[in-house]
């Protein structure tokens, strides 16, 4: 069954929508997490240390952290891999263009594949910056996560990096969700609309969300 | 009317093409757009040049022979089929631009005439329901509900034309196999091949080269019979539920 | 010409294969009485079919299931293109479902008399038979038949008949049921039965020794021309309307396949006998290539008229209802609108003489459904003919929902065809036609939604049967190979016939010799025929012959995809095809069905019959090109239907 999912271009599909799916759950909770840094940063940092926690007694230190980082690096993987492969083949079946051609598809569908590399290539910065603190701007301090972000969103190119990215991440879940929707075959003339509205919704909210830190901190609610 | 074309011109499949300009007057605006072509062969006979060669044959929108690109779109403005078109879709004084459908799995044979015999393959693989000549069980034997009657129908009003391909940036025939999956699946005949055929029809396409469908939505729009881009999503829920089955046994 | 009207008469034909007997157990009697091939010889046989329609799909994909090898061929790029896909109405069916008195006989009955008593009475009753099975087969392939709301199959009434009994999916019936078919035969052709050859044309039959043993094709692509062999031959190649240029027809329906076996030896059966089909569009212009049909089924609720006045241009919503005539109603009032095609198409011809035709050139009559939209509501129309009138709307640019639609009769249809015998056999030993290809069900004019039924009939059911006594009796043919001298002969005569259209490098298209003759036939052997007009139709068709063959322009070579050369040869046998069928229109000087002589009509006007001479068919045999044909006749013998007056009034 894994053969034929993974050889099959519908199959490969419904790989990029499972792993999507996931990776948007997580987003909803990750975006969640992150407003707390508007309760100021013993909250937020308390959280972020509570992450490492969960699931004790039964489970160790950081293990829950670390299965949730396995099963998004594996989703990552799973879904570059897959688009990365069907755009090759979609590119390989129409070879030559047309003389005539004129806009076709709509914003979001057009902007899938770039905006997928945006954000991956934003998922590297953002784990160097805010993980493991490799490229951070100011001195990075493991347990202090409310510092690391607001020093982050104190320069003008972290806000920017951030919020193109954010930007790239709603126009990618508009139309993922609902692509995903169709690959699962859970779509029906019925449920059009509101898989759509869903989509729109969850992009929005997402989007708003995220970009609402880097927001407190440029406008000084957030220091 | 007096027309500006722009016409694909390639003499054959290993051949590298061209886009020619020919200027056509004395067109009539009750002409359809495959009258006026021949029009223009006609002209071009007689003044000693090769003729536009393109697929077509019923010219009633139902055979699915004709198959050109028209100003970017598959078949034209209009929603329709290319020999369904009429010229007064256009102005005077327009400029025309004519291609072939390009795709991988479309080879062009000449000028305007694709090779798409990877549709019959696809249907080959899983496109019937196993019914020799002389099986067949009284008509009203089985019921089929209205509902499903006409869901079957919709679907089955596919016309292999392939504008669905040419339409798609991935040159995905997903809109083509889909129908015919929606079309026999539905139906309590085509119940007993039901996981076979979408898994067969599925992975002939994948074989015959064509793309992945990205949901543009591009070829649901050039459809000319109309059939709906929630077919593709039918599709996938069959091709799920017949992954899981085989999984099982 | 004066040479080519002095036919002779031979021998007359007579059809040996039909059992003698009740009529409805004639079918049983001769599938019994019919030599078996054992299944392990079966894929030791080659059949050859040629053309992917109902009746060739259907015959390729069955022998195929029975383990014949099979090689098919049509020019289209796919199988699933062929010409039945444009038929609309739908299909005929003894069911009875509705419990409206149907049954065999009376289906039987109506087409006998529906072809105006020129049929032959064994196979129509055949024909009745089998329809029955025809439905059975179509549904358990999945074909999506119209269905009611109890989810049984749905039914409705067609021309000539006061039964229900016409099967149907939207105005698309002949699509699904030919989809039906090619899917039956790509099944077939991924089971390695069938070696299907599409963009490939027949360009002539292989005989050797008196028997049909392969074709002479054309590789539409690369230019080719190739033999292939096989142990009998099978032509499903279609009907010859296109002979008028403009006609209902595919663009690439032609005649070629059929004409090159008459000239091999296999006699043309009443090749005059044509279906002017009364609901077309009528033309808007010159340019016009091909002419649309529009399904008979509107005239289950369409009501047909014209102004009462001669020459009243008013727009028809602005002539009032006693200002306007309801012909068909009027001279048939008990089967109105739904008389056969050939009285509904005369009579618009005949309101049309009388100067009350609508639309441009008077040439057209109004196909009203105001009163319908009102009765049923808009959204029944719709449901039920919505895909007509949109193609309607997009020819004409009018609106039906609110202007009544303009028809006119439009060539359609050929009940002639290749004379067969009830195993559908030709006089060429192993040479089968099947379809429209043949002659054999329709008489002198075909009723609405028969067609499908009888290339049906013929492919999934009575050629499967008949072919195996051939092939049973002929077990051990002597392989033919492409050094035979007769091989050799007929490749080289289509070389010779190809290279020559090529070399004249004249200053007419194709196309110019096409309409010219299109115009002649349509003018002298249309609606109505007459002595003289046909006398002159005679002499002006060697005339254009002559003229074909000195100033035929096809640019291009053999050896590549040549569109123009394609078209041009099929018109060098339609100039030859087009004299026979004026030959024997007028040999035949009585009307019967489609055939309209002038000089012979009742009274009123309608086609009056000459039982005592003419009660047979017509069968032609080749003399060479030009030469006068010899009439074998056919005599018909009516055991249960007895000629009448056809009267639908």
């Amino acid at each position: 069954m894994a053969r034929t999912m993974w050889d099959s271009s519908v199959g490969k599909k419904t790989v990029m929508a499972v792993s999507g799916l996931i990776m948007l759950l997580y987003l909803v909770v990750h975006m969640i997490g992150n407003l707390k840094i508007y309760f100021g940063a013993d909250e937020f940092n308390h959280y972020a240390h509570w992450l490492r926690t969960v699931g004790e007694p039964f489970m160790h230190y950081e293990w829950t952290l670390w299965i949730i980082r396995v099963v998004l690096v594996v989703a990552v993987v799973a879904h570059a891999t897959s688009a990365y492969q069907l755009s090759r083949r979609d590119i390989k079946a129409r070879p030559s263009k047309y003389v005539h051609s004129r806009p076709r598809a709509s914003y979001a569908t057009r902007t899938m594949r770039w905006g997928g590399i945006i954000l991956g290539l934003f998922i590297v910065w953002h784990i160097l910056d805010l993980t493991t603190g490799t490229v951070h701007s100011g001195g990075f301090q493991p347990g202090h996560p409310y510092q690391n972000v607001v020093d982050t969103f104190s320069t003008w190119y972290g806000d920017v990096i951030y919020i193109v990215a954010m930007l790239a991440l709603g126009l990618h879940i508009r139309h993922g969700f609902w692509s995903a929707a169709q690959t699962l075959g859970v779509g029906s003339r019925a449920r059009d609309r509101a898989l759509k509205t869903t989509a729109n919704v969850l992009a929005l909210l997402l989007t708003a969300g995220f970009i609402a830190v880097p927001v407190g901190v440029m406008t000084g609610v957030v220091s | 009317m007096k027309l500006t074309l722009r016409v694909w011109r390639q003499q054959n499949a290993d051949a590298d093409g061209t886009m020619s300009t020919y200027e056509v007057d004395g067109i009539s605006s009750d002409m359809s757009f495959l009258d006026m072509l021949d029009l223009l062969n006609e002209r071009l006979i007689l003044s000693g040049e090769d003729p536009v060669a393109f697929d077509h044959d019923c010219r009633e929108g139902i055979c699915g022979a004709c198959s050109l690109v028209i100003n970017g779109d598959a078949h034209g403005p209009e929603r329709t089929t290319t020999c369904q078109l009429h010229m007064r879709s256009f102005k005077d004084g327009d400029t025309i631009d004519i291609e072939p459908w390009r795709a991988a799995a479309f080879p062009v044979i000449k000028d305007l005439v694709v090779d798409r015999s990877a549709f019959d393959r696809i249907i080959q693989a899983g496109g019937y329901v196993t019914a020799p000549t002389g099986s067949a069980p009284e008509a009203h034997a089985t019921a089929v509900p209205k509902a499903d009657a006409d869901f079957a129908f919709e679907h089955a009003e596919c016309i292999g034309c392939g504008a669905c391909v040419a339409a798609c940036p991935n040159g995905a025939a997903m809109l083509f196999t889909s129908a015919k999956i929606n079309h026999l699946n539905v139906l309590p005949q085509g119940a007993p091949e039901r996981e076979t055929r979408v898994l067969d029809m599925v992975a002939q396409m994948d074989e015959e080269g064509f793309g992945g469908c990205t949901l543009t939505g591009e070829c649901a729009t050039a459809c000319p019979k109309g059939i709906p881009l929630m077919s593709i999503t039918g599709m996938n829920r069959e091709w799920l539920r017949a992954t899981r089955k085989a999984g099982k046994r | 010409m004066t040479d080519y009207v002095n036919y002779t008469t031979g021998e007359p034909v007579a059809d040996t294969k039909a059992p003698a007997g009740p009529i409805h157990e004639r079918w049983d009697t001769r599938r019994f009485e019919a030599k078996l091939v054992n299944p392990a010889n079966r894929r030791k046989h080659t059949v050859i079919v040629v053309g992917t329609g109902l009746a060739g799909g259907s015959a390729g994909a069955t022998l195929a299931e029975q383990g014949y090898h099979v090689v098919q061929f049509c020019y289209q790029d796919s199988p699933r293109r062929a010409h039945s896909i444009a038929a609309q109405g739908g299909i005929n069916a003894a069911k009875n479902y509705r419990n409206d008195g149907d049954s065999i006989h009376r289906l039987f009955y109506d087409t006998v008399k529906g072809g105006d008593f020129r049929a032959r009475e064994s196979n129509v009753a055949r024909l009745a038979q089998i329809s029955v099975e025809i439905i059975d087969q179509c549904v358990a392939q999945g074909v999506p038949f119209a269905r009611e709301y109890g989810g049984l199959l749905d039914t409705r009434s067609f021309g000539g008949v006061q039964v229900s009994r016409t099967f149907y999916a939207r105005g698309q019936t002949g699509q699904q049921l030919l989809l039906g078919a090619y899917q039956a035969l790509s099944r077939q052709i991924a089971a390695g039965n069938v070696e299907m050859h599409p963009r490939t044309e027949m360009l002539d039959l292989i005989v050797v020794d008196g028997r049909a043993r392969g074709i002479v094709a054309r590789d539409l692509i690369t230019g080719r021309i190739d033999t292939y062999f096989a142990d009998a031959v099978v032509l499903a190649s279609g009907g010859y309307g296109n002979v008028f240029y403009l006609s209902t027809n595919a663009m690439n329906s032609n005649a070629t396949a059929i004409w090159r076996a008459h000239r091999r030896g296999a006699y043309f059966a009443n090749p005059c006998f044509t279906q002017i089909h009364p609901t077309c569009i009528p033309r808007t212009g010159d340019h016009q290539s091909k002419l649309t049909l529009m399904s008979e089924s509107l005239r289950n609720d369409g009501r047909i008229w014209v102004p009462r006045a001669k020459g009243d241009d008013r727009p028809p919503n602005r002539i009032p209802e006693e200002e306007r005539d309801y012909y068909l109603e009027r001279i048939y009032p008990s089967f109105g609108n739904l008389v056969p095609r050939d009285i509904a198409s005369r009579a618009a011809k005949n309101v049309c003489d009388e100067g009350r035709g609508v639309g441009p050139g008077g040439q057209g009559v109004y196909l009203d459904f105001a009163d319908a939209i009102q009765r049923m509501g808009r959204g029944a129309v719709e449901a039920k003919y919505g895909n007509l009138f949109d193609m309607y709307q997009r020819i004409t640019d009018e609106d039906p929902y609110e202007v009544p639609m303009r028809i006119y009769p439009a060539v359609h249809y050929t009940m002639g065809g290749l004379w067969v015998d009830y195993d559908l056999q030709t006089t060429v030993p192993g040479l089968f036609a099947v379809g429209e290809a043949n002659f054999s069900d329709h008489g002198a004019n075909r009723l609405g939604a028969s067609a499908l039924m009888q290339g049906l009939a013929d492919g999934y059911f009575v050629l499967p049967a008949t072919i195996n006594d051939y092939l049973a009796r002929n077990p051990h043919q002597a392989p033919v190979t492409p050094e035979h001298p007769a091989v050799q002969e007929v490749l080289a005569e289509t070389e010779d016939r190809l290279n020559l259209l090529l070399a004249v490098d004249g200053d007419r298209t194709p196309d110019s010799f096409h309409r010219e003759l299109g115009e002649i036939m349509w003018e002298f052997c249309g609606m109505a025929r007459t002595d003289e007009g046909l006398r002159k139709a005679l002499e002006r068709i060697p005339q254009i012959r002559e003229e074909f063959w000195r100033r035929i322009k096809v640019p291009g070579t053999g050896q590549e995809f040549n569109q123009s050369l394609e078209k041009a040869n099929r018109i060098v046998d339609y100039l030859e095809l087009a004299e026979l069928m004026c030959l024997d229109a007028l040999h035949r000087a009585e009307s019967c069905g489609g055939h309209f002589r002038e000089e012979s009509q009742t009274p009123d006007g309608e086609a009056a019959r000459t039982d005592e001479e003419f009660a047979y068919a017509a069968a032609w045999e080749f003399a060479g090109t030009g030469s006068a044909p010899v009439l074998h006749k056919e005599d018909l013998v009516f055991e249960y239907v007895h000629p009448t007056q056809r009267s639908y009034a």
